[in-house]
């Protein structure tokens, strides 16, 4: 158990080396020169030439990537062209607004997804059971940048129950929040449901349900705890979803978080910030897998052993 | 033809066959089909206050906010989305079929080697990574479909590896080797036809992903360039007056909706009909 665990770390960080050289070379395939791009217009060859041995442009290919690696564990994470400034503050500073987009997403996405999913199960192969699959279709099937300019239209400039962009009270992280959620629950629910089908045909639940025990306590006490693991290991898969989707949704709802952050850099070609927010969306993929890992023991002591 | 007779039985993907085709038509005789050039800023696209006419009055769907025909520019759209699904697709189920293959068949180091990049490669969000490249190249038609192709590749892989693996160890195939096959004839005459279900089957839900992240990229205006259009760089256009003339936001936005619903509910129903122990499954 340990041993594997311990195996799992060590993939973790050899995955986020990988992740780090990969954005190292596309800095490096890049086909604008960084120096020209932060010297300026008006810049002269000279200026140029300095920016790119300050840099370090001027060295080998491996020599730049062991400096790249040492940066980065330092938490440098370059400096961003248009900003002037460090890109890890930039990011740091618009991580809360993020992680509150992200709860307020999953809360959506867990909610629906698990109650429509648990439904879809229990009332397998009927007409609930084909809306529930119908539906999921259609979520996953949605652009996200549409469903959120849908519901702008109807709930913020038609109904004016919500605010049409911005920050700052409960109200303004509904109308994100379920953009977020919605999308994410049509795979939540296809997940919930086969994993509840595997373990509701099993032999323990044929002797609940003959035990007397009433249907909801069959199925909520005794099957869905065992058709959580699957849901759990879904869940690294699920921040590379959500990571996505917060750069549609920020950029959108106008929401100031790292989301926003990579679509002001990609109208202006910052590099560096988009590379910062993609290393650490990888980061945030990578541990959720890790923590996945290490809670699967505690909620099926069949994998302990 | 069997497949496609038990596909037009089931009514949702009967539903998706029928939007599917629709969309191909509109791709194909898109010339034939738009009464006006999805370029032309009409002299009368536009009301007397300069702003775009809703759907009815003349033009089908209404007119754009520089007065091109809505109609047109969606049915020339169909053409940019679909190529990119395509193409964009056939390459990326080609890589991961290979990559799996390989891996799968081949084991060993190499075989290693080949699966840690592909869980490297499923540590990024796709979105992101498929921004990063496309803000490093010029986006165009191809690089996008490219772009798409690179990061859409790594499911196929993960799931065509996982049936390779079963497949080596099955009695026919070690039979085959103890005869003297060599690897070349076991893998094309042998494996790669027992991998043609899966293909098919994410060959058709993969459209869905790529028509949805080409229309997110040219949204995010790193996608294709306009004037050329794709379904979504007419929102990208014409998202900040989706108040005053919303045709032109859900419009796009619901014939992207219907045709990527449309390859997943094939998609699944395939599945069902190539893979019977994989029905109901994800």
């Amino acid at each position: 158990m340990a041993f594997f665990l311990a195996r799992r770390l060590v993939q973790a960080v050899l995955i986020l080396l990988g992740v780090a050289a990969i954005t190292f070379l596309l800095l490096y395939f890049l086909p604008a020169d960084p120096a020209v791009l932060i010297a300026g217009r008006s810049a002269t060859p000279q200026m140029v030439a300095a920016i790119r041995h300050e840099l370090g442009l001027d060295q080998p290919l491996v020599m730049q990537f062991v400096h790249y690696v040492g940066n980065l564990l330092h938490g440098d994470l370059g400096r961003s062209y248009t900003q002037k400034t460090e890109v890890l503050p930039l990011i740091l500073a618009r991580l809360p607004a993020t992680l509150i987009l992200m709860a307020a997403g999953i809360v959506v996405e867990v909610a629906l997804g698990l109650t429509f999913g648990i439904i879809a199960a229990v009332r397998r192969g009927g007409f609930v059971d084909r809306s529930v699959m119908m539906l999921s279709f259609v979520g996953v099937s949605s652009p996200q940048f549409v469903v959120a300019l849908l519901l702008l239209y109807v709930f913020a400039a038609t109904l004016g129950w919500f605010p049409m962009s911005g920050f700052g009270s409960a109200r303004h992280v509904v109308l994100p929040a379920l953009t977020l959620g919605v999308l994410g629950a049509g795979w939540y629910a296809r997940m919930v449901r086969s994993a509840m089908i595997e373990v509701l045909r099993q032999d323990y639940v044929r002797t609940a349900h003959a035990k007397g025990l009433s249907g909801r306590r069959v199925v909520l006490g005794h099957a869905l705890p065992n058709a959580l693991l699957p849901i759990i290991a879904m869940v690294g898969i699920d921040i590379g979803q959500f990571m996505s989707g917060v750069v549609v949704v920020e950029a959108v709802y106008g929401w100031p978080g790292i989301g926003q952050l990579a679509w002001q850099a990609i109208q202006q070609v910052d590099v560096p910030i988009i590379m910062g927010v993609t290393l650490v969306s990888a980061l945030a993929i990578v541990l959720g897998n890790l923590l996945a890992d290490f809670v699967a023991p505690f909620v099926d002591p069949r994998i302990r052993s | 033809m069997r497949v496609l007779r038990e596909l037009v039985r089931r009514p949702s993907a009967l539903f998706g066959l029928i939007v599917v085709v629709l969309v191909l038509l509109a791709a194909i005789f898109a010339p034939w089909i738009a009464h006006f050039s999805p370029d032309d800023q009409l002299a009368d696209g536009l009301s007397l206050e300069g702003a775009p006419l809703p759907p009815g009055s003349g033009h089908l769907f209404g007119t754009d906010t520089l007065g091109r025909d809505l109609f047109a520019r969606v049915l020339f759209g169909a053409r940019t989305s679909l190529i990119i699904g395509l193409v964009a697709n056939g390459v990326a189920v080609a890589i991961g079929l290979l990559v799996g293959l390989l891996a799968g068949y081949l084991r060993g180091a190499v075989g290693n080697l080949l699966m840690r990049f592909t869980d490297l490669m499923m540590a990024f969000p796709a979105l992101l990574l498929a921004i990063a490249l496309a803000a490093l190249l010029k986006p165009s038609l191809w690089i996008v479909a490219m772009v798409i192709a690179l990061v859409n590749w790594v499911q196929v892989a993960r799931i065509v590896y996982t049936e390779t693996r079963g497949l080596v160890e099955r009695d026919f195939i070690v039979a085959e080797r103890s005869l003297g096959a060599g690897n070349g004839r076991i893998i094309l005459l042998h494996i790669l036809p027992h991998l043609m279900p899966t293909a098919i089957v994410w060959g058709t839900l993969g459209i869905a992903t790529t028509v949805l992240l080409e229309a997110t990229l040219s949204f995010l205006g790193i996608g294709v360039q306009p004037p050329q259009p794709s379904w979504g760089n007419i929102i990208f256009e014409s998202q900040s007056y989706f108040q005053d003339a919303p045709w032109l936001v859900f419009i796009p936005g619901a014939i992207i909706l219907a045709t990527a619903l449309s390859f997943n509910l094939i998609g699944d129903a395939l599945r069902d009909i190539l893979d019977p122990t994989q029905r109901g499954r994800l």
